[in-house]
């Protein structure tokens, strides 16, 4: 009788045995849930002619070359704008860390040096202390070195220059599609009239549709709030595709602006969509790793 | 008599919980490293929060990796390989689930070095495949070392090289894995 209880002991023991789980990855308690940024919102910084949300990380540096061929409208005899006049804008973007960027390009529209910063304020990010959007601000010049139209009058070194700051609310709502609003002051400290406004504001939008893993539609849109109207400009629209190819970004698109930095496309936009001046035009990005992570 | 019932209690609890502590090892600093060496270029992604847990009494061995995990030189390796590879959003996890098949060769309790052979499925980029390899297993007092390295093709698990990469990223993919297990107490 008395061998019952160990019996029921041993019963007890195989019973616990039994619990050998076929998942025992069940039996790691799992990490507390990590904020994790948000990345790859566009497919480079740009998203065709303006400042995407999206960063280069620290230590890449990203060498583009826009180019802008001429005129589609120009018919067959222009080969569709491919005979020219180009534009072409060469620049040089560096993470300095993973949010903060410079930039330089010189453009031939204008013989135009332009420069930028950009940092990242708040980065959108999911998990605890998420944040719904990213903010992104940007400030630039641009500097003509065109020799001066009318040497004999007094000509000052600052009418050279013009200055820009944007600030980009962006959000990717979901792998397929990413989305910002950019407000946008334009300063010139020259213009041509008395009438035309030494600041300009913009509001503009950006956004982009993943087509497949590697090809995305863009579009990129301003609407100038207190352009002189008789100066006949007009807003800057982009629509293209971009196509990534292991290092390199090509940007496809097609643009009513020959300009390539802010100051140019936002101010100085001469043709326009309604009257078939548009232009053909590539980006192409291409990224190098200047400094080595640490991991 | 209570005597002997007490002795025969105490005793089964002690060997019943020591057997407990001993049954199961974990990580959750496990290394999983992967190579692709291409004529052009020579990739590897670092991970080293990989979860494994062993079960020495049924020899069932499984492993998880985040994705987002992998470290690389290059950033924009780990761009491509997150939005273009293996598409971590969609397939955030990857796992093996398996066992040791000479399992019963293998002494935990005492120190040692032996040649386990690791046979299982693999999940990832949200397709499953069998995988097998050969695993070695180092008994330490109190943790074991287990490390394996096995080939993979990309093509297996639906992941696609396009033709203009073809030079840079290899189809075949060298995993590494390299972890210490400490006994698990539940």
């Amino acid at each position: 009788m008395k061998i019952i209880p160990y019996c029921l002991l041993l019963f007890l023991g195989v019973g616990a045995f039994a619990q050998d789980t076929t998942d025992l990855l069940s039996l790691i308690p799992t990490a507390k849930p990590q904020k994790e940024f948000v990345y790859n919102a566009f497919k480079s910084p740009r998203v065709i002619m303006t400042h995407s949300m999206e960063m280069l990380r620290a230590g890449v540096l990203d060498f583009r070359i826009l180019h802008r061929f001429g005129r589609i409208n120009g018919g067959a005899y222009e080969f569709f704008g491919l005979d020219g006049p180009a534009t072409v804008r060469l620049g040089l973007d560096y993470g300095i860390t993973n949010n903060f960027t410079v930039g330089l390009g010189r453009s031939n529209l204008n013989k135009e040096l332009d420069g930028f910063l950009k940092y990242r304020i708040i980065h959108q990010a999911t998990g605890p202390r998420a944040k719904p959007f990213s903010l992104v601000a940007v400030a630039g010049s641009t500097l003509t070195t065109l020799k001066w139209a009318d040497p004999t009058r007094q000509n000052f070194f600052t009418s050279r220059m013009a200055f820009y700051g944007q600030a980009i609310v962006g959000r990717k709502f979901s792998e397929a599609f990413s989305m910002q609003i950019v407000p946008s002051v334009v300063h010139r400290n020259l213009v041509p009239t008395a009438v035309d406004p030494n600041d300009l504001f913009a509001i503009g939008a950006g956004a982009r549709i993943k087509l497949s893993r590697r090809i995305s539609f863009n579009a990129d849109y301003h609407h100038i709030l207190n352009q002189n109207s008789a100066a006949g400009y007009y807003d800057p629209l982009s629509i293209g595709f971009d196509n990534e190819t292991g290092g390199h970004v090509f940007q496809l698109h097609f643009t009513n602006s020959k300009g390539m930095n802010e100051r140019a496309f936002l101010t100085n936009t001469e043709y326009t969509w309604t009257k078939g001046d548009i232009f053909f035009g590539f980006n192409i990005s291409r990224q190098f790793q200047i400094s080595k992570r640490k991991r | 008599m209570i005597k002997t019932t007490l002795v025969l209690l105490v005793a089964f609890f002690v060997v019943t919980s020591k057997s407990f502590a001993q049954d199961k090892f974990y990580t959750k600093t496990g290394k999983v490293n992967f190579y692709s060496k291409a004529p052009l270029e020579e990739i590897n992604g670092k991970n080293k929060t990989a979860t494994a847990v062993l079960d020495s009494k049924s020899g069932a061995i499984q492993f998880a990796v985040q994705m987002k995990g992998f470290e690389f030189e290059k950033q924009l390796m780990e761009q491509h390989f997150n939005e273009n590879y293996v598409e971590s959003d969609a397939f955030p996890r990857s796992e093996f689930r398996g066992f040791i098949d000479n399992n019963a060769n293998i002494n935990y309790s005492k120190t040692g070095t032996y040649t386990a052979k690791v046979k299982g499925k693999l999940t990832l980029h949200g397709v499953t495949q069998d995988v097998e390899s050969a695993a070695t297993i180092k008994i330490n007092d109190g943790s074991i070392d287990a490390s394996s390295a096995f080939n993979v093709l990309l093509s297996d698990f639906k992941i696609s090289i396009p033709s203009l990469v073809k030079d840079k990223v290899s189809n075949s993919i060298k995993i590494v894995v390299d972890c210490n297990l400490q006994p698990l107490k539940n």
